[in-house]
């Protein structure tokens, strides 16, 4: 198979080409293999924050968003182990801020909640760290909701790189990392955002939202209410 | 300090911004200045610097909030820093910091309600050879004892600028306690740089390569390999090649003395009184991989040193040893310039390190690349420990027979301890490697000795059974921290100190490490409270398992190293401090109701559960 130019890995047993400069997870997306991720949109160059992507290459675990693929590379990906910690990290993301599934717009279009469904997430058997995390309304068109950033920094790399304008960025370290917008009052209200930036439609979570279309499509109707993650990141479109 | 009065902060920042020029490499530098003159980095002036750098508002700010130096609200006009390693600990440093607390009338981490003053902990300072120590306004205090804060406490309230305290607070003292040829024998400036002339760069790797240096912060790489990758690489830039093979001035050699393992203290020694011949191998270094200029990331707790490390480049600049053409050779141009960290760990950790440099949040970079080929501002870049430098300059001089003699096969030439904790005479001893651990716990005058943690936190903890092994990359690799504990001391506080360490260190961009070392905090502090059980050790393994495996960087990977190590070799402190039950909430539902007790003002048997 494939062309004298492609080259071949494989994930989990599976013959997979590749074109020289993609990563492992190019290579995966592109043969319809899904490795769990959130941090990574292909339209973005790779972050490697997320680390649920991490994968086992050749006995070494490695971010596959970020890792080049390279000739010959046995790759680990859909096992037990990895399963397990990819968990982990998840209910690791829900317990670190404020996630109430319920009460939350994004329920159903919401690929945090995708990825706990398709990992099997029953509780978020750590204890919640219940973080005192601020939201601000005083956009008109757009909400910010820190209780449910995961920092990707998906709004970060979309308003620099698509929309010119860095209306987001991270301060302060560690757990008390927090998304800081560029206006000194500290406020989303006083940038230069537009519902129309891409900034606004990156979000994998609820963090970021567009006014007044909350329910617009009904509980029931939306994207992961009838498909899991796994089948809409490897049909092509993501999300 | 000086008494800062600018009701404009703009006229304040000119005369900063104009001397560190438009390069946006230099914002980190900027906002120390700001924090010092200001005691914070206010809003407007982050605006300022903005717009002067030319970058997002939210950049500057995303530095000023990395930093645990930096902060966007005032510290006060005097800002006391304890040291808070496992060292200052034992010697007394909690206490001491509540003593100062309740005489200055202030909270921990808290500013006194006139501005003046506040008081907090900071991650180890490099000066546990003579804790419990200090950071005042950034310059270190040591030996600290109730008459010195006595002393401290009113020259706070006296507001007498810290430059005029008396200089006997501020006294740091090498310690050197046992010296091999690197502390023992002198070089003379120039000599290691005239030996590579003479001989050729090529020739000069061949005897690095030979003398099978490896990097001594603790890794181990060997360093011949490092240079020669630097030489190699070839930068490409659209299409076209701008850093040919060995090219000039697109290489860059970085020495890392962002020396932040708590316990680790030999690069402050190194720094202080072999400055020369640190630089002396950056210089080699240079000759060798082709590059023409190169940093010294000193970290912000060793800023006491920055004034006469200054004046060692000055020096050497007149005697041509650094500058244009060093020592008459045409063409050979190379010059040093030191960058101040602003209290990282994380930044001791090479692409961390050069994201600093670079003026950026610490945060480190995925690889491949790696900075050998794209590495300070995307150029080949060869990041080396203080002491690896010190150890080539020597190998440039007498040649890698005579390094390769001393130590073991895997592991040539001396090693750098700095060793505190329970023992005698704390300091820096020069081993040649192999040495055992029995042989440094009898030098050091070590009492009674029940474990030793080896390279800090990050490395291993070891118990009296195993004092026979050896220091060497292939047994007991260490960056040079040795921390002995005597018999009554408790394993599980050493390894609770070091727990909460890592999470404030942790630079927070991976998930595993900024919610793992959080998680870990979280249950020791449990266990450490009374309420720990069984499944809470269990938990632990667990999470250090995730930590290890799933980790973007050394700091994550090596996070659960404390915990895991004390959790095999000492189960017993922790099984003591369990409680007999399966399982233990977390959450405290009497203690939760005290809020609403203390609103009703009732105590009675009904209002508890």
């Amino acid at each position: 198979m494939g062309t004298p130019m492609s080259k071949t890995i494989t994930i989990d047993g599976l013959a997979v080409t590749f074109q020289e400069g993609q990563t492992i997870m190019d290579a995966a997306l592109a043969a319809g293999v899904y490795i769990p991720h959130l941090c990574h949109n292909p339209e973005f160059k790779p972050h490697g924050s997320c680390k649920l992507c991490t994968v086992n290459v050749n006995g070494r675990n490695v971010a596959s968003c970020t890792m080049p693929a390279v000739e010959g590379q046995q790759v680990l990906s859909d096992i037990a182990e990895l399963n397990a910690e990819r968990l982990a990290l998840t209910q690791m993301l829900f317990v670190e801020g404020n996630h109430l599934c319920p009460a939350c717009e994004k329920s159903g279009n919401c690929q945090l909640q995708a990825v706990a469904y398709y990992l099997g997430m029953m509780s978020p058997h750590y204890n919640h760290f219940y973080p005192q995390r601020e939201a601000d309304a005083s956009h008109p068109e757009v909400m910010l909701d820190r209780n449910r950033c995961i920092y990707c920094e998906l709004c970060v790399r979309a308003s620099r790189e698509v929309d010119g304008k860095n209306v987001f960025g991270l301060s302060g370290r560690g757990i008390k990392t927090t998304l800081v917008v560029n206006s000194v009052s500290g406020l989303l209200g006083d940038t230069d955002l537009a519902v129309t930036d891409k900034a606004v439609q990156v979000c994998p979570t609820g963090a970021i939202l567009v006014k007044r279309q909350g329910y617009a499509v009904p509980i029931g109707q939306r994207v992961f209410d009838h498909l899991t993650i796994k089948d809409v990141q490897t049909g092509g479109g993501h999300e | 300090m000086q008494q800062f009065e600018y009701s404009d902060i703009s006229r304040m920042l000119t005369p900063i911004l104009a001397r560190h020029e438009g390069d946006a490499s230099r914002l980190l530098q900027v906002l120390l200045e700001v924090q010092d003159a200001c005691h914070s980095i206010p809003s407007e002036a982050i605006d300022r610097i903005a717009a002067h750098f030319d970058v997002p508002r939210v950049n500057v700010e995303g530095v000023a909030g990395f930093y645990s130096f930096l902060s966007t609200r005032s510290v006060g006009e005097y800002r006391m820093l304890f040291s808070s390693n496992i060292t200052d600990q034992m010697l007394g440093k909690d206490d001491l910091m509540q003593y100062l607390c309740n005489k200055l009338w202030v909270e921990p981490g808290k500013v006194s309600e006139d501005g003046l003053v506040s008081v907090d902990s900071t991650s180890c300072t490099g000066m546990c050879d003579q804790g419990p120590a200090a950071l005042v306004n950034g310059w270190p205090l040591t030996n600290l004892d109730q008459n010195r804060l006595d002393l401290i406490c009113e020259l706070i309230r006296a507001r007498r600028p810290v430059v005029e305290w008396p200089p006997m607070l501020f006294e740091v003292a090498d310690n050197i306690r046992r010296s091999d040829v690197l502390l023992g024998e002198y070089l003379a400036p120039g000599a290691a740089i005239r030996a590579v002339l003479a001989r050729g760069a090529k020739e000069t790797l061949a005897e690095i390569d030979k003398s099978n240096l490896r990097g001594r912060g603790g890794a181990g790489f060997k360093t011949a390999s490092k240079w020669s990758f630097c030489h190699a690489a070839i930068v490409e830039e659209e299409g076209g090649i701008i850093c040919d093979v060995g090219g000039q001035p697109e290489r860059y050699i970085v020495c890392n003395a962002d020396e932040g393992e708590p316990g680790t203290f030999k690069d402050r020694v190194l720094l202080n009184s072999y400055a020369d011949l640190v630089f002396e191998g950056m210089t080699v270094g240079a000759r060798v991989v082709g590059a023409g200029k190169g940093f010294l990331y000193l970290r912000g707790e060793y800023r006491y040193l920055l004034a006469q490390l200054e004046k060692v480049l000055q020096k050497r600049r007149e005697a041509g040893l650094l500058g244009d053409n060093i020592l008459g050779q045409d063409g050979f141009s190379f010059d040093i310039e030191i960058h101040l960290g602003a209290g990282a760990y994380i930044c001791g950790e090479e692409s961390a390190l050069i994201e600093s440099l670079e003026g950026k949040r610490g945060r480190p970079r995925n690889r491949p690349p790696f900075p050998v080929t794209h590495g300070y501002k995307g150029r080949p870049t060869v990041v080396d420990n203080v002491e690896t430098f010190a150890c080539a300059a020597k190998i440039a001089e007498k040649g890698s027979a005579w390094f390769a003699a001393m130590g073991t096969a895997q592991s040539t030439g001396t090693k750098l301890l700095s060793i505190s904790g329970d023992c005698a005479s704390p300091g820096i001893y020069e081993y040649p490697f192999g040495v055992t651990v029995s042989q440094i716990l009898a030098d050091c005058g070590a009492r009674d000795p029940y474990a030793v943690q080896v390279s800090g936190p990050s490395g291993t903890m070891i118990s009296w059974k195993e004092f026979d092994r050896r220091i060497a990359f292939e047994d007991l690799p260490t960056a040079g921290a040795i921390v002995v504990f005597q018999r009554k001391r408790d394993p599980f506080q050493a390894a609770l100190n070091f727990v909460h360490f890592f999470a404030h260190e942790s630079c927070g961009f991976c998930t595993p490490c900024r919610v793992g070392t959080e998680l870990q905090k979280k249950i020791m502090d449990k266990i450490a409270s009374g309420h720990g059980t069984a499944s809470d050790l269990v938990e632990m393994k667990s999470l250090g398992h995730i930590l290890k495996t799933m980790s973007h960087c050394g700091l994550g990977s090596s996070a659960a190293n404390p915990v895991l190590d004390t959790l095999e070799k000492f189960p017993d402190v922790y099984e003591r401090k369990l409680k007999a039950l399966a399982f233990e909430p977390a959450f405290d539902l009497d203690g939760a109701l005290e809020t609403a007790r203390q609103i009703t003002g009732r105590d009675d048997e009904w209002a508890h559960l």
